[in-house]
């Protein structure tokens, strides 16, 4: 797909038709999903009420431990549910059309579905991804600190769907204080009875552990994050096997996002019907927006999928700073998402299909924005810089590829290239996606690649600026400013 | 190794950058050199352990007894042949003890399980939360008068910039020790740092009148209070 892109691009076809070139593409890649979505009914999408919401105390103004949860209607009936059943739960969830929260989108009750094969006497596991550290993403830290109690409980129900012995909660190191909420939590679930042998009284045993990380990105991918709790290097490793098979020490583990754990006991309280009823098929639910950078008011919020991104921005975050026409642009799904123009955020829906047709991804739903007095291009080199630092270094393309990467695109903050290497950079990109064990590489390349599809105008007249500056010399390199001039002066 | 490598390769396309110019422009760059200069590694980026006075395999480290017991409780945690997965935890534990990894601690650590010591060294360096050379974790802002990865004369300082702490709706933000200070201002900032100094502990929590993520602008959802058990909750359950 690059090298005809290129030659487009080359040729001056840009903007608008490469845009729509590439949404055909897109839209073509066929989905790992059900075949034809159901129709859709339903127009009009967030207008949520409160009784609706599932994260009650998301805002902690309420007791978080397990007096107040119980008050709040967590814990209700859990037993009921698990004697329902294994796979009444998988049903359950499959049909309330819940995609796991963690950025991927995959169907939750499809992997859970996986753990139910035959036993051959290894315990499962179950393994809940808590290691949130996409930049721009902080849902899964309300959640553990403000409502410990429904991930806790959401543990039970998932594992007893799928026939688990006990799950860990792998947090990131640096949540100290919500990790120490989770374990005050699970310590009171044990005292109750809740979990630990007989659970809710139901007789089914499972066990909820604590594992604390110590600070790397690349443990939230799901592989690496077996890997570093087996207290290895978190690198992750080829699939397949695929860890429904060998996962955490060697047996059958799902790994699933905090938030997809946290909703499945009230899918289950509530009925699939009912959590299906929020936002489009296929795309259902309610979800929690972090919406944060040039807002008046950045706040984490649960909304109906589906929302609008507009309503969303207006409505909750009290507007883009300086007004919605002082919008640039928005990373519509945390850091690694490819960003969307002000043009396509005028209609954009939050879910993950209308975003994969607007050429991004709905990822961890992190909304990004950045009004007209951000500089752009320095932003995405920012992110860049992260993925460098945060390269496993397992992978050539990846480790080497988020280097240059981040070279050129700090040089392209300062204009010092040439509009041909705005080709070369996207080439570039192009090689390192896909190329890679885990998505970290992808994560990497799709900012730059979001980048160049909507802002090649405003790089090209950097470049410009620069070569006016320098007398018109188009020297490459990463010279300093100054370098460059004096180098400049003496040549003459 | 890697950062070198880096570096090396920089002051190739520096050196090459030069060269095509100076082609360019059809003329030398006279008597003009160039020189660089390795960048300095600092204790983010330290993969390389190289025997100092203070932080060798004689440096004396044991985890105390009240560790020992936490140790064993962690350990606790994970199945029969797997205890190994209780490095990361343990070497926590040994840094908060310690305040720093000194290499006896990371083969104390390796002794423990009988696990391989290259293993247990691998682990501590992977992580940027492991401080494999002599610094107390802390992060604090530039009103220390100290660069990025250094550390204060008195020890009692290190800066660090950790790349995503995971509170974007409270930004900017800065971690000292477990805590996270959020909705941050300059003058919130140093009064932090002032604070820290004269031995105190100064609140978590955002700054600004916030309680935690909610909008500043006044609530926008759950505003009615939570319903009680069973709201809304199917029949045939």
């Amino acid at each position: 797909m690059a090298k005809p892109l290129r030659r487009l691009q080359s040729n001056g076809i840009q903007g608008g038709q490469l845009q729509s070139l590439c949404r055909a593409l897109v839209c073509t890649r066929p989905s790992s999903t059900a075949a034809a979505p159901p129709p859709q009914t339903k127009t009009s999408f967030g207008n949520m009420k409160d009784e609706d919401r599932i994260f009650t105390n998301l805002y902690g103004r309420h007791d978080w431990k397990l007096a107040g949860a119980l008050q709040r209607g967590d814990w209700y009936k859990t037993k009921e549910i698990i004697l329902k059943g294994q796979d009444w739960i998988v049903k359950e969830t499959t049909k309330s059309g819940l995609r796991g929260r963690g950025g991927a989108g995959f169907p939750t009750g499809m992997k859970w579905g996986f753990m139910n094969k035959p036993g051959d006497g290894r315990p499962k596991y179950l393994v809940v991804n808590a290691d949130e550290g996409e930049p721009g993403t902080c849902k899964d830290r309300e959640i553990m600190r403000h409502d410990p109690h429904k991930l806790i409980e959401g543990c039970l129900v998932a594992g007893a769907g799928m026939g688990a012995r006990a799950a860990y909660i792998y947090i990131r190191g640096e949540f100290y204080n919500e990790a120490s909420n989770m374990q005050l939590a699970i310590n009171e679930a044990y005292r109750e009875g809740l979990i630990g042998r007989n659970a809710c009284g139901s007789g089914y045993d499972f066990d909820v552990y604590m594992h604390r990380g110590a600070g790397a990105y690349i443990c939230g991918e799901e592989t690496a994050l077996i890997e570093s709790l087996e207290g290895k290097q978190g690198k992750p490793r080829l699939k397949p096997p695929f860890p429904a098979d060998v996962g955490v020490f060697g047996c059958p583990t799902t790994v699933a996002n905090v938030e997809t754990v946290a909703v499945a006991p009230t899918i289950c309280r509530r009925g699939a019907d009912w959590f299906a009823s929020f936002g489009r098929p296929r795309n259902t639910g309610t979800k929690l927006f972090n919406i944060s950078g040039h807002v008046n008011h950045p706040c984490t919020v649960e909304e109906e999928m589906s929302v609008p991104l507009k309503l969303l921005i207006e409505k909750h975050a009290g507007g883009v700073i300086g007004g919605w026409d002082n919008l640039l642009a928005v990373i519509p799904g945390g850091s690694s998402t490819p960003l969307i123009p002000k043009s396509v955020c005028e209609d954009v829906l939050m879910d993950f299909d209308a975003l994969v047709e607007a050429q991004t991804g709905l990822g961890t739903a992190a909304v990004i924005v950045m009004n007209k007095q951000c500089d752009i291009i320095l932003a995405i080199a920012r992110l860049i810089e992260f993925y460098k630092h945060e390269s496993c270094g397992q992978c050539t393309p990846c480790r080497e590829g988020c280097s240059w990467m981040n070279t050129i695109m700090y040089r392209f903050v300062e204009g010092k290239a040439t509009p041909d290497e705005i080709d070369m950079l996207w080439e570039l990109s192009k090689q390192i996606e896909g190329h890679t064990i885990c998505a970290l590489g992808d994560g990497a390349a799709w900012p730059v690649q979001g980048l160049i599809r909507h802002f090649r105008p405003l790089l090209e007249g950097r470049m410009a600026d620069f070569a006016a500056k320098t007398a018109g010399e188009k020297l490459h390199g990463s010279l300093e400013l100054q370098t460059r001039v004096q180098l400049v002066q003496i040549t003459k | 190794m890697l950062s070198s490598w880096r570096t090396l390769s920089k002051s190739f396309s520096f050196l090459r950058a030069v060269g095509k110019a100076s082609q360019q422009a059809g003329t030398s760059v006279g008597s003009r050199r160039c020189f660089h200069r390795a960048v300095p590694l600092l204790s983010d980026k330290l993969f390389v352990h190289r025997d100092t006075p203070e932080n060798n395999a004689d440096t004396p480290f044991e985890l105390n007894q009240k560790n020992l017991e936490r140790a064993k409780a962690i350990m606790n945690n994970y199945p029969e042949g797997h205890h190994t997965a209780a490095v990361i935890p343990i070497l926590d534990l040994a840094q908060r003890q310690h305040g720093w990894l000194p290499i006896s601690a990371m083969n104390y650590v390796a002794d423990f399980w009988r696990c391989r010591e290259c293993g247990c060294m691998k682990s501590a360096t992977f992580y940027t939360m492991f401080n494999s050379a002599l610094t107390v974790t802390c992060l604090v802002s530039n009103v220390l008068g100290v660069k990025l990865g250094e550390t204060t004369k008195d020890g009692m300082f290190t800066l660090s910039s950790a790349e995503c702490l995971g509170a974007c709706i409270n930004a900017p933000m800065m971690q000292i020790n477990d805590n996270y200070y959020e909705d941050l201002s300059d003058k919130d900032t140093e009064e932090i740092i002032d604070d820290l100094i004269a031995g105190k502990t100064p609140k978590a929590g955002p700054r600004g009148g916030r309680f935690s993520c909610e909008p500043a602008g006044g609530l926008t959802t759950l505003i009615e209070p939570p319903k009680g058990p069973g709201f809304g909750v199917r029949s045939d359950l």
